[in-house]
């Protein structure tokens, strides 16, 4: 059912500064490591500035070394992101404070990228990426999750060209926070679904944005509601063509999979480890029964952090597969099972909770709070970022080639879809 | 690489080894898989094993495919990848071994190679048996060590033969005599050797010839029909002696070792064929007017294999890796690949059964000889519980 453009395809890019093509894909890990040092020489980590010492990490091509030249990167290979990185926390300079705008550097920047306009790229991606505007995503709808598709928020256009906005928004990460979003909205309701939607950037300023914390399962509210009432999008917001919406949002889908379970980790160094901590300082717990449990659980979570590794050394080797649509499967499968393990082998202590009170987290906190809350969280993993039910649909059609259920909604205008 | 410069390189779990195949393993396995393609299609490997007249006396015919053997240890050179080039072998590591392990595993292809290439060459090569070594690399002659097939790495050295004293007639020096009885053997019925594991004082490891008076290899009605069992009797069978005591025993956990890491690959080859089998099945077969593969039921199963086998293969990968780099983790790595490849070769050989419906559970249908290799091999070299169990000392999770 995605149908995504090609990811992390080669972006040919008119901004370079003196109007040449530099190309960037032959530098080394010694090259950047030289460039950085070169950089932190001539700008001081820690009398600068944080921002503008970002600023000019980013004017310097060293913010992302895989982006275009004149667009924070020098168009480098993205394996050698984490030479950068690495050099640069090691001279103790500031970060860009990824884990706060991760939807903008995971999600929108991929897509301002890939699909933005030259104009658009210049505005959007410097602040993005330093962190001064936060990016939020408005995508699904009380009456579209899994089938996104159907989304109902309209845009209509006015006699200027520009758009008009109504609709509601759910699940919203950052939305309280963010000075834009990245938002997809109806703009011809007389063809089938999957034509008639646009990609637009929307100021989270403009009047008749409305936002309400949502409160989730666990007594805290990291998500938002996003009311928009008649509001005004400049149709120089908007990304990619008009009707091409579906094809711009998944490719940031895929993006939001890649970013969920590609991160790199040690042995135990995911939830299983507080689990096997847990197991060891407590003898008394243990029974055969949990012991079982425990053991294919600390198997299979090591399994999958090899696989994590081979699928990063899959894209490093330039031989991407589809196996990152397994990652996030595996990845919310086995947080439930060992944070449900976790309540259990606490016993008693299962039985209390740390925190009801209603907070505003920005991100799921797994490792800080106990695991009664890690338990209650996990259960997000398998329906946040595409359910397990419609990634497996995803494998199942798009890597092993089976046929999709029959479609009642394939050719039917989205206004006469029954609703 | 030295175990001290693995060591070196960083605590076990922190390393990265390279969990790709490499361009010559790719090359391997593709050459192996057009040889299987020609010479043992499933309908091959299932007419060796007697058309329905036949099938009540597999004994009677020829378990192992010599011919195809040959050509994949002497023309492939598959016989000699663990040996070193100036034994005649051809200087390959682990990583390539397993790969071709993968691909056998693929073509459920009955060749003593686990058996021989593998499990009986590591531990000749352990003891540093050069004549024998070399045979085996050619090709010439296969062996196989006599242990029961369940046997798994760490079990106590096997006594059930024992050194029973030279004959009268014995006139030269160095000839032993063995007794005793070894239970279910793989990869036997075809050896020209047999390295036997003895009782003694100290305890050793023997090679003994299969054609000479005193062995007698009884076949057992196998489960796998693809890797068919024997029992062996040694009555004063003449034996060389190659190792004894400690150095015995490190053979032997080699041998087991080895052949734990590349059975798992062979699981992992197995499960990724009965998933394409079944995939190309439900895309073609309709039921209700539609094919059966685009019914959700179905779909999710198979989507769930998909994903099982990306998590098998960086176990099996990661198994390979560590002995190729002589890692010591890799123990950890062989329980982790083991337990997880030989649970999901069952899954996946039960599904294509059951997802063949009526078809799959014919005698003429090969997918029974997937579900009866899978289902012995998750019990050889140790069993899945087995393996996990080994956790409990290998990741300090200790039990009740």
């Amino acid at each position: 059912m995605l149908d995504g453009p090609e990811l992390n395809a080669p972006v040919s890019d008119g901004s370079v500064p003196d109007g040449s093509v530099p190309d960037g894909s032959a530098l080394t890990a010694g090259d950047i490591r030289d460039r950085v040092r070169q950089f932190l020489a001539a700008t001081n980590p820690v009398s600068t500035p944080r921002q503008d010492f970002l600023h000019a990490r980013f004017d310097a091509g060293l913010a992302w070394v895989h982006y275009p030249p004149g667009l924070g990167g020098l168009g480098a290979p993205r394996a050698l992101q984490v030479v950068a990185d690495t050099e640069f926390a090691a001279a103790g300079a500031p970060d860009n404070d990824p884990g706060g705008n991760a939807i903008g550097l995971g999600m929108a920047a991929p897509t301002i990228l890939a699909f933005g306009s030259g104009k658009q790229r210049k505005r959007w991606l410097r602040p993005l990426w330093t962190g001064e505007e936060i990016w939020c995503q408005l995508f699904s709808e009380p009456g579209a999750g899994s089938d996104l598709a159907s989304l109902g928020t309209r845009a209509v256009r006015d006699p200027g060209g520009d758009w008009v906005v109504s609709g509601q928004k759910v699940w919203t990460s950052l939305a309280h926070q963010a000075r834009w979003a990245i938002l997809v909205a109806r703009t011809d309701p007389d063809v089938p679904k999957h034509r008639g939607l646009s990609y637009f950037a929307l100021d989270m300023t403009a009047p008749g944005v409305e936002v309400r914390p949502l409160r989730q399962l666990t007594g805290e509210a990291e998500f938002n509601e996003v009311f928009i009432t008649d509001v005004h999008i400049p149709d120089a917001d908007r990304i990619g063509e008009v009707g091409d919406g579906w094809k711009v949002a998944t490719g940031t889908l895929m993006n939001e999979r890649v970013a969920i379970g590609g991160m790199s980790m040690p042995r135990e160094g995911g939830m299983i480890g507080g689990a096997a901590r847990a197991w060891r300082e407590h003898p008394e717990r243990r029974t055969p029964g949990l012991h079982d449990r425990m053991l294919r659980l600390w198997a299979e979570a090591e399994i999958a952090r090899l696989a994590g590794l081979r699928l990063r050394q899959q894209l490093a080797a330039g031989q991407p597969g589809p196996e990152g649509s397994a990652a996030k499967i595996v990845f919310a499968r086995l947080n439930q099972e060992i944070s449900g393990f976790e309540v259990e082998l606490a016993g008693a202590e299962g039985l209390r909770y740390d925190d009801w009170t209603m907070r505003r987290p920005a991100h799921a906190d797994f490792f800080g709070r106990g695991p009664g809350y890690r338990y209650l969280r996990a259960k997000g993993n398998s329906i946040e970022g595409g359910t397990s039910e419609i990634l497996r649909n995803i494998v199942a059609e798009r890597v092993l080639g089976l046929p999709s259920e029959p479609r009642v909604d394939k050719d039917v205008p989205w206004k006469d879809l029954p609703r | 690489m030295s175990i001290a410069e693995a060591e070196a390189a960083g605590k076990p779990g922190e390393r990265a080894p390279d969990l790709l195949y490499s361009e010559a393993e790719r090359d391997l396995a593709g050459s192996l898989r057009s040889l299987l393609g020609a010479r043992c299609r499933p309908e091959d490997v299932l007419g060796r094993l007697g058309g329905p007249g036949q099938a009540d006396r597999p004994g009677e015919t020829e378990p192992y495919d010599t011919v195809l053997w040959k050509a994949i240890a002497g023309d492939l050179g598959c016989a000699g990848l663990l040996v070193p080039e100036e034994q005649d072998g051809a200087g390959a590591s682990f990583r390539e071994a397993a790969t071709v392990a993968e691909e056998l595993g693929r073509a459920v292809a009955p060749v003593p190679y686990l058996g021989s290439a593998v499990v009986a060459t590591t531990a000749l090569l352990t003891v540093g048996d050069d004549l024998t070594v070399r045979e085996l690399a050619r090709g010439d002659v296969t062996a196989a060590l006599a242990v029961g097939s369940e046997s798994a790495p760490g079990a106590a050295f096997p006594l059930t033969a024992r050194v029973s004293g030279p004959k009268s007639s014995d006139s030269r020096a160095g000839v032993h005599r063995l007794r005793g009885r070894v239970r279910g053997v793989a990869d036997a019925l075809s050896a020209d050797l047999l390295i036997v594991p003895s009782d003694g004082v100290p305890h050793g490891l023997y090679v003994v010839g299969t054609g000479v008076e005193g062995v007698r290899r009884t076949p057992i009605v196998s489960l796998d029909m693809t890797r068919q069992l024997c029992d062996i009797d040694f009555e004063d069978a003449p034996a060389r002696a190659i190792a004894s005591g400690a150095e015995a025993d490190r053979a032997l956990q080699a041998a087991l070792s080895a052949g734990a890491a590349a059975i798992a690959s062979e699981q992992l080859g197995l499960a990724d064929k009965c998933l394409e089998m079944t995939v190309a099945y439900v895309k073609e077969r309709r039921q209700f007017a539609r094919p059966v593969g685009s019914f959700q039921g179905l779909k999710h199963r198979l989507a769930d294999l998909w994903v099982g086998l990306t998590q098998a293969r960086a176990a099996a990968r990661y198994a390979a890796a560590c002995l190729a780099d002589v890692d010591s983790d890799a123990p950890l790595a062989i329980a982790l690949a083991k337990s997880y490849c030989g649970d999901l070769a069952v899954r996946a050989a039960e599904e294509c059964v059951q997802m063949h419906g009526g078809i799959g559970f014919t005698w003429e249908h090969p997918a029974h000889l997937y579900l009866k290799r899978a289902k012995a091999a998750s019990i050889a070299f140790g069993t899945s519980d087995a393996h996990r169990a080994s956790l409990a000392r290998l990741a300090d999770l200790p039990g009740a």
